[in-house]
């Protein structure tokens, strides 16, 4: 366990939690605001990595198909909503559960239907296709920094945006006093709108980034999705802040954990033993650690004001 | 008269025994004729409607709603090979073995997960479920990812019982009717009471003196030990175990079979699992993308009931 690989793997902890972060600040909104369990977050997740891939090479330009994935991606939560999400915001939530898990089903088989279920590949620029040398001995490539540099410049922006915007102070009122907000002639439901919208376009961008990094498939949003749910169940549901804190520390314990179990088992166990029991300790890690955290907290790490926005 | 007799038809249709029976006599009928095709069938019916009336019995009774039942189902399934692993092949053993591995699971998730409410409990099962999946998916000594065929089918009292495919369903189904018979039993006496009133109102029932969550977490593990006779059932039937049976979707589809019958009932979920195997088996053999055509029912179902379709029409009419 030497200290360049243990530099490389909070790198790649970092990067990890990052997108978990873009995906479960959506989501944790859209729990938040409106208490509604959207289980077909993933798929715009996995939508989004799609859009700009196919956007991608059709425009031949990075740049261009990136924005184009975006504005899909924007587009599909709006239609979404409105056709589907928004007569099922005040039932309860089993409902929710069965018509966003219905949606996953519809959605996924449409794309292997039309993409096969081959992974896509996404090209990245020139630009961005080598490494750095960070240190001596240390090289990591240019994608993964931007990864993680876009994603904390979108926690700074979504900071911004909930705590010093008019938008932001609606979208706060709106999710502990939604009658009173209406009330004072704010048409609510629009608020919903392009908080669930603005949230799909976040999982889309989440999808574009984690592209050429992992494989674009179909089903590759469930994995990110159940991650998110643990995100947001330490972080506290309604609250970007504790998304934030918490996807980095899945992230990392996710990452550290599969790459040092084994390893560190070893110095307490046999070999044998230790190559048995280090992958299932590794891959259990982050649930134990939302376990501890739900003994002390059951209501997640960042409750209140300091929370940005409300926590249920 | 007519509607009388329609609304007396239904409630027979909707009785908790008749569906039980009618698949008693699918399998009779399938032996009789030797169609070994619908025997599997009527079996994998009967096991996954076991599963889903479990299931029922924690959300529609208890209020809970798990979205990891797939995690005590596959438990039991494991126990079954693991204990095979070891050599213990006798039926008898097995089942209470895989109801106990299952209950054993529940409870402690069950009672930290219980600690919450409404969409945190639904996300936190989900993702103990996961963990579930992970940790037997990293268990390369009982197949890892790719999961394990077992040695062979279990005996009974050392008998060779359960090797026809005949016997293993009249097994399934006996199990389901005894599962739904004391689910019922339950449900009637007053454990059941203070279950479904606390759903209604627990600060009610806190305040007669009833402890709300140790009544839902023997509930929720109770209803976990039947999942894992479903799961040790289904090991028998396929003879192999994968990581697989407990993934996140399965627990969607169990929940898909307790609402399409009808959360409220226990019978509605035997209704739902056989609608549900009937038309993966339908559509499975249409198309491989038989879980558009499964999305496509399910959205129109939940849709159908969250949208006031006559308002709609008059609003797109004017």
């Amino acid at each position: 366990m030497s200290f360049t690989l243990l530099a490389v793997q909070i790198l790649n902890g970092l990067q990890l939690g990052v997108i978990l972060f873009l995906v479960a600040a959506g989501l944790t909104l859209v729990f938040g605001v409106m208490d509604f369990v959207n289980l077909a977050h993933g798929v715009q997740y996995m939508l989004g990595a799609y859009l700009t891939a196919v956007a991608v090479a059709a425009t031949g330009h990075f740049g261009l198909g990136l924005a184009a994935g975006l504005v899909g991606s924007l587009a599909l939560g709006f239609a979404f909503e409105v056709l589907l999400f928004r007569h099922l915001t005040r039932r309860d939530h089993l409902e929710q559960v069965l018509a966003t898990f219905a949606v996953i089903l519809i959605v996924t088989d449409l794309v292997r239907m039309i993409f096969g279920p081959a992974p896509l590949p996404l090209r990245l620029p020139e630009l961005f296709t080598g490494s750095i040398r960070m240190m001596p001995g240390l090289a990591y490539p240019i994608w993964r920094l931007v990864v993680i540099g876009a994603g904390l410049a979108v926690a700074f922006l979504l900071w911004v945006l909930i705590t010093r915007t008019r938008t932001g102070m609606l979208l706060r009122a709106g999710s502990t006093h939604p009658e009173m907000v209406s009330a004072l002639g704010v048409d609510i439901d629009r608020v919903f709108l392009f908080v669930f919208a603005f949230g799909a376009m976040l999982a889309g961008f989440a999808g574009a980034m984690a592209g050429p990094i992992l494989s674009i498939e179909p089903a590759m949003g469930d994995n990110v999705l159940i991650l998110a749910f643990v995100v947001i169940v330490i972080g506290g549901i309604g609250a970007v802040r504790g998304a934030l804190v918490a996807s980095l520390i899945v992230g990392l314990v996710d990452t550290l954990g599969r790459a040092f179990a084994t390893d560190l088992l070893r110095l307490v166990v046999d070999r044998s033993a230790a190559a048995q029991a280090g992958p299932a300790i590794a891959s259990m890690a982050i649930y134990v650690f939302m376990a501890a955290v739900l003994i002390f907290k059951p209501t997640g790490l960042f409750t209140g004001e300091r929370a940005w926005t409300r926590t249920r | 008269m007519t509607r009388a007799l329609a609304r007396r038809v239904a409630a027979l249709l909707l009785h908790p025994a008749t569906a039980i029976v009618g698949l008693a006599l699918a399998v009779a009928l399938a032996e009789a004729f030797g169609w070994n095709f619908a025997v599997t069938l009527a079996t994998r019916a009967a096991i996954l409607a076991l599963a889903a009336l479990s299931l029922s019995f924690v959300i529609g009774q208890g209020g809970m709603v798990s979205f990891g039942h797939a995690a005590p189902f596959g438990i039991g399934a494991y126990a079954v090979l693991i204990a095979g692993e070891y050599g213990i092949r006798e039926v008898s053993l097995l089942l209470p073995l895989a109801f106990l591995a299952a209950a054993a699971f529940a409870v402690p998730t069950g009672a930290l997960a219980l600690r919450t409410r409404g969409v945190y409990f639904i996300m936190i099962t989900l993702a103990f479920a996961q963990m579930a999946y992970f940790v037997f998916a990293a268990l390369s000594a009982f197949g890892g990812d790719d999961g394990m065929g077992l040695a062979g089918r279990a005996t009974f009292a050392g008998a060779r019982f359960l090797r026809s495919d005949g016997n293993l369903a009249w097994l399934s189904v006996g199990l389901l009717a005894a599962a739904a018979w004391v689910l019922h039993r339950v449900v009637a006496a007053r454990f059941g009471f203070v279950l479904r009133a606390a759903r209604d109102d627990e600060a009610r029932v806190s305040a007669l003196g009833f402890s709300v969550y140790r009544t839902r977490l023997v509930a929720y593990a109770l209803g976990a030990g039947i999942a894992g006779l479903a799961g040790a059932l289904l090991a028998e039937q396929t003879a192999f175990v994968s990581p697989a049976l407990m993934n996140w979707h399965r627990s969607g589809e169990l929940i898909v079979m307790v609402v399409l019958g009808g959360s409220g009932r226990l019978a509605g979920a035997v209704l739902g699992a056989i609608a549900v195997v009937l038309v993966e088996e339908f559509l499975g053999g249409v198309t491989e993308y038989w879980k558009l055509g499964l999305g496509l029912l399910i959205l129109a179902v939940v849709m159908s009931r969250a949208i006031d379709l006559r308002a709609l029409l008059a609003r797109i009419a004017r």
